[in-house]
């Protein structure tokens, strides 16, 4: 693979846009690199989760005698003697405690595999044995986890965005459109399945708390567990050095909380890991989705027409909307322009943020929606796309930061050769498998939020940055160390990055595409406050001389736009019809994501992205069944992800997007990559066959029962 | 989780004492999917027998011309063997289709022949299962089935097997070998898992304790022209949906013998007789494999969320017969060249 880019202008020498290999690289490769399930302890004592085995209802009883006798048992915590917690509150992202934070607090089972129980013991499987023994008694009522558009609980909510957003006459400007569409896509439940499971070690020192734990931002966790536990900060301390994956399920949950609780009532360090099974029901997920989309155009395929809705799920005990329908506020513009995000309460366990919250699930159905307006307005789908850029953004009216889709397309189709694209569905066979391409558009956010940092220039000569950044597996810690190696003109290997401890200040966690941007910034302006002051030339203490640096002020003055990667994807894709097989050949995704710090790292985060992509959109699926309420095949041999062979030749590459106005110019890409990515697979997969595939994942079954459409005259 | 005892065996005699009469106690081969079940509370076995180091893992000629397998020749060792690749291919490929390199490593013929079903009541020990606790119902006849049977089954238990290697020795009519501690003992492979029935916790007719020594191919010149395919929902490290292992002897069009065998679509590997009898002495042609194919999918019993299978497995069937027709035809040209 190249890691050539096209920018216009050499950049500067330094290192940030340069490959770097990951500077813990050797250590994660050796397993010296120590993970938070890992981390030895002595007197480490275990806790065992156990979970509820009905769906909604009361707990009437938990005998604990029969585990309490069991060797090694130390203590069984639940609602009849656990500590309170205080849940009332709004954490650093503007949202309320994950309902699993209030944890033993009340004796009502909102959804299935909800923690009721946590028992203790001088080993791991001590507990489990313990756990298993234990007799716990419900109250059982009837459970509602049907999922279905047609529900009539559904509302509209407010979460990240406005719930709905609405300008001009929709029937009107459908009625004098050439072309319309109007189609339902569904979306189905997913987990994110991080390698690393959920794991919190917690102990008192000295009268402070300290957790070691798996987890996305430092400081968010430790602020939580200090408003949970009424306690100042300053009495906590969370150290994530270490993440196997995150996605956006690692933030405070049930395991943190048990961990303190536990280790508080026993006076020595607690441990508790989820399971890959107890995942499914703790950790958050993707709310399935139904989306419909109305989409109407002039003959020439100016949008007159969008409407966008998407339903999502809900628990009963707390409120997150999966904003599907936003993506189209920032993508494209139309006379009347309609958009709404509507939940439904269900008695399930609450989903949360997942890889492109939104933007993953929304632009497949309106993705997919604008491939069969190119399809019923005989226009070819780059060339739709680009017709209908908004020269400012389509719902806030504000200016674009920069918007760069244009060469993306350009430069995507000029490599994956979609000039020679017959545009007629399932014409294409070679043996048993019917080809098809198919492309989309993606976006998503560039948001920035205050960071603090601190650059320490040492006697030796070397330089020390500390910022309670999260390497998720990223790249972070290597991005920061270039980053903080530029402003303070050094090489890299004379600076050593900290990241992962709360102790370092106030910052972004590796979230929403804003970590590096976040981080970056408050590295960058402490390490060039750093700099200055050395130039004046004084000799180093001992301590070193330190600087400290507080993005608030600066992220405020950032003037408002609209500020968003831009992507395209295209995609190739095999079928055989008699028996279901969908094989991606080949994928190509070209991004502007502003400045690309490190070309390895980023071309691994963004394949990553449509590799998750080639999973959403033809393996990832959490089943439910309706009777029990609980999942079925939650593990990874039944929650299938793609393989090595499901990923034959996938390339990411970017476009120039400088923006000389940002003060970073570095967006965020852990998330463009999969957005749009199922929708240019389902939009091949059409072109192959000749049958639009409108719900995911695009199984066997459906693909068998689909057929093949006839091929046009 | 349950404490365990753990020894292991040098030679048959002393895994089958190790074993005893102990109902709880289990032997361990590869481990890759008793140790998965161990950790989902699946089985709490009182003691492991490790069987990894008995002298059972050649692979040798028999005198008639068939092969005898051993028990713990790993699945790596077996679709590797050149003999195997030459006499029965569709065997190397069965076992090629199945879990990853590393697993294949591992896993053991005699294991192998024991994995359990992968339906996911039966993994989860808070379901109802009538396979793992019988008694307690079958929550997949109206639950989730995506993946389950549609011949063979029972109200009881709509599981499948989900070996690859096994389809291939149903065909191939293999013949499994055991040591009891009365003796060693022979069941033919098509007769080795029990049907369903009211009693589907009882999987296979070895005898208690019983340890399965090895798997004896007999002679079959027509499997050397055999094909294994398989479909999964992925490419690569699934069980199958639905697959096919597959052998013609077609002389001047007409076909002289047929072995024919599905997988994932029964409680065992379905070895499918009635497809067998529409072939045998019929044209080699298109309308044959298809009645051939609906001859056996004529039992077929599908539930609402299943029922993909029988369209799949009919095409299946069709595509894999008309690949061993063309690969006749083929070899004969070569062979009149």
């Amino acid at each position: 693979m190249s890691t050539a880019t096209t920018r216009a202008t050499p950049a500067p020498a330094g290192s940030v846009g340069t490959a770097r290999t990951r500077v813990e690289g050797r250590d994660k490769v050796t397993g010296a690199a120590r993970y938070a399930g890992e981390v030895p302890f002595a007197d480490l004592a275990h806790g065992w989760l156990v979970l509820s085995t009905v769906a909604r209802g009361r707990i009437l009883s938990i005998d604990s005698g029969a585990a309490l006798a069991l060797p090694g048992v130390l203590t069984v915590l639940h609602h009849g003697n656990a500590p309170r917690v205080d849940v009332d509150f709004v954490g650093l992202l503007g949202t309320r405690p994950d309902p699993t934070c209030a944890l033993f607090q009340h004796d009502r089972v909102p959804h299935m595999g909800w923690p009721v129980a946590l028992v203790v013991a001088e080993t791991s499987e001590q507990a489990r044995e313990a756990a298993e023994t234990l007799v716990v008694q419900y109250e059982k009522e009837d459970h509602d986890v049907a999922f279905s558009a047609a529900h009539p609980d559904a509302y509209a909510m407010d979460g990240v965005m406005p719930a709905v957003t609405g300008k001009g006459d929709l029937d009107a400007e459908i009625a004098a459109s050439a072309t319309v569409v109007d189609a339902e896509y569904t979306t189905p439940e997913e987990h994110h399945n991080p390698m690393e499971p959920h794991a919190a070690t917690a102990r008192w020192d000295d009268g402070r708390l300290e957790v070691v734990d798996s987890n996305q931002g430092a400081g968010w966790v430790q602020g939580e567990l200090a408003k949970l536990f009424q306690m100042d900060p300053s009495a906590v301390r969370v150290r994530s050095e270490h993440v196997g994956g995150g996605f956006g399920s690692k933030g405070v949950r049930a395991h943190q909380v048990a961990a303190v609780m536990a280790a508080t009532a026993l006076q020595r360090p607690v441990r508790v890991v989820l399971t890959r099974r107890q995942m499914f029901t703790l950790i958050g997920y993707r709310s399935p989705t139904v989306q419909q989309v109305r989409l109407g155009a002039d003959a020439d395929g100016r949008l007159r027409a969008l409407e966008h809705r998407s339903l999502s799920v809900t628990s009963t005990v707390h409120e997150f909307v999966e904003p599907a329908a936003g993506v189209a506020r920032a993508m494209y513009d139309a006379d009347a322009h309609h958009t709404a995000n509507r939940v439904v309460r269900l008695d399930v366990p609450t989903p949360t943020w997942m890889r492109a919250p939104g933007e993953a699930p929304g632009s497949f159905a309106l993705e997919s929606a604008l491939d069969e307006l190119a399809e019923g307005c005989g226009i070819d789908p780059v060339e739709l796309r680009l017709r209908n850029e908004p020269d400012r953004g389509p719902v806030s009216g504000l200016p674009f930061a920069s918007h760069n889709l244009r060469a993306c397309f350009q430069e995507g189709a000029r490599r994956f050769g979609w000039a020679e694209r017959d545009p007629r569905p399932g014409l294409r066979r070679e043996g048993r498998w019917l080809l098809g391409t198919g492309t989309a558009a993606a976006s998503f956010p560039a948001g920035a939020a205050p960071s603090t940092a601190v650059a320490t220039a040492e006697p030796d000569g070397s330089f020390t940055v500390r910022i309670a950044a999260a390497d998720i597996g990223t790249g972070a810690r290597t991005a920061l160390t270039q980053v903080a190696a530029d402003a303070l003109a050094v090489p890299p290997d004379r600076v050593r990055v900290r990241i992962g401890d709360s102790d370092f200040g106030p910052a972004m966690i590796a979230g929403g595409s804003m970590g590096t941007r976040s981080w970056a910034w408050a590295v960058t302006a402490a390490a060039e406050e750093l700099r200055e002051r050395l130039a004046l030339g004084s000799d180093i203490p001992a301590e070193g001389i330190t600087v400290r640096s507080d993005t608030s002020a600066a992220v405020g003055a950032l003037a408002r736009k609209e500020r968003h990667a831009y992507g395209a994807q295209f995609a190739e894709v095999a079928v055989d019809v008699t028996t279901g097989e969908v094989r991606v050949r080949r994928m190509l995704g070209v991004f502007a994501a502003g400045r690309i710090v490190n070309p390895l790292t980023a071309r691994s985060q963004l394949t990553g992205g449509m590799i998750w992509g080639i999973s959403m959109a033809l393996h990832e699926e959490s089943v439910r069944d309706p009777a029990t309420g609980g999942h079925v095949g939650a593990d990874l041999a039944g929650y299938h992800v793609a393989t090595h062979a499901d990923v034959p030749l996938v390339e990411a590459d970017w476009v120039d997007d400088p923006d000389p106005d940002d003060p970073v110019g570095i967006k965020g890409i852990g998330e463009i990559g999969i957005v749009g990515a199922a929708a240019a697979i389902a939009n091949a997969v059409w072109h192959a066959t000749g049958v639009r595939h409108r719900h995911l994942p695009i199984r066997p079954d459906r693909v068998l029962a689909a057929g093949t459409g006839a091929p046009r005259a | 989780m349950k404490e365990f005892g753990y020894r292991r065996a040098s030679d048959v005699a002393g895994a089958v004492a190790l074993l005893g009469a102990d109902p709880d106690a289990r032997f361990l081969g590869g481990g890759t999917n008793l140790v998965d079940l161990m950790k989902a509370g699946v089985e709490r076995p009182s003691h492991l027998v490790d069987v990894r180091e008995l002298p059972l893992d050649d692979i040798e000629p028999t005198p008639d011309g068939g092969l005898r397998i051993g028990a713990t020749v790993t699945n790596s060792e077996l679709a590797a063997h050149p003999e195997v690749r030459r006499r029965y291919p569709a065997l190397a490929q069965a076992v090629l289709a199945g879990a990853s390199g590393q697993l294949r490593n591992m896993a053991t013929v005699g294991g192998n022949l024991l994995q359990r079903t992968r339906c996911g009541y039966f993994t989860d020990v808070s379901q109802p299962c009538n396979k793992r606790a019988p008694g307690t119902g079958c929550p997949a006849v109206e639950g989730v089935h995506h993946n389950h049977a549609i011949l063979g089954a029972s109200d009881h238990c709509v599981a499948v097997h989900p070996s690859d290697m096994g389809v291939a020795l149903s065909a191939f009519d293999a013949v499994v070998s055991y040591e009891t501690a009365d003796g060693p003992g022979d069941v033919a492979l098509n007769d080795f898992y029990l049907p369903v029935g009211d009693t589907p916790h009882r999987e296979t007719a070895l005898p208690d304790g019983a340890l399965i020594t090895g798997v004896t191919l007999p002679p079959a010149p027509a499997a050397a022209r055999s094909r294994y395919r398989k479909v999964r929902e992925r490419a690569s490290y699934a069980f199958a949906i639905g697959s096919v292992a597959a052998a013609l002897d077609i002389r001047d069009g007409m076909v002289r013998e047929a072995r024919v065998a599905l997988g994932a679509v029964a409680s065992r590997p379905w070895r499918a007789r009635a497809a067998e009898r529409v072939l045998t002495g019929a044209p080699a042609d298109a309308a044959v494999f298809a009645a051939a194919a609906d001859a056996e999918l004529a039992a077929a019993r599908p539930l609402p969320d299943n029922a993909y299978k029988v369209t799949l497995m009919r095409n299946l069937v069709v595509a894999v017969l008309t690949e061993l027709a063309e690969d006749g035809t083929r070899s004969a040209e070569e062979a009149a060249r």
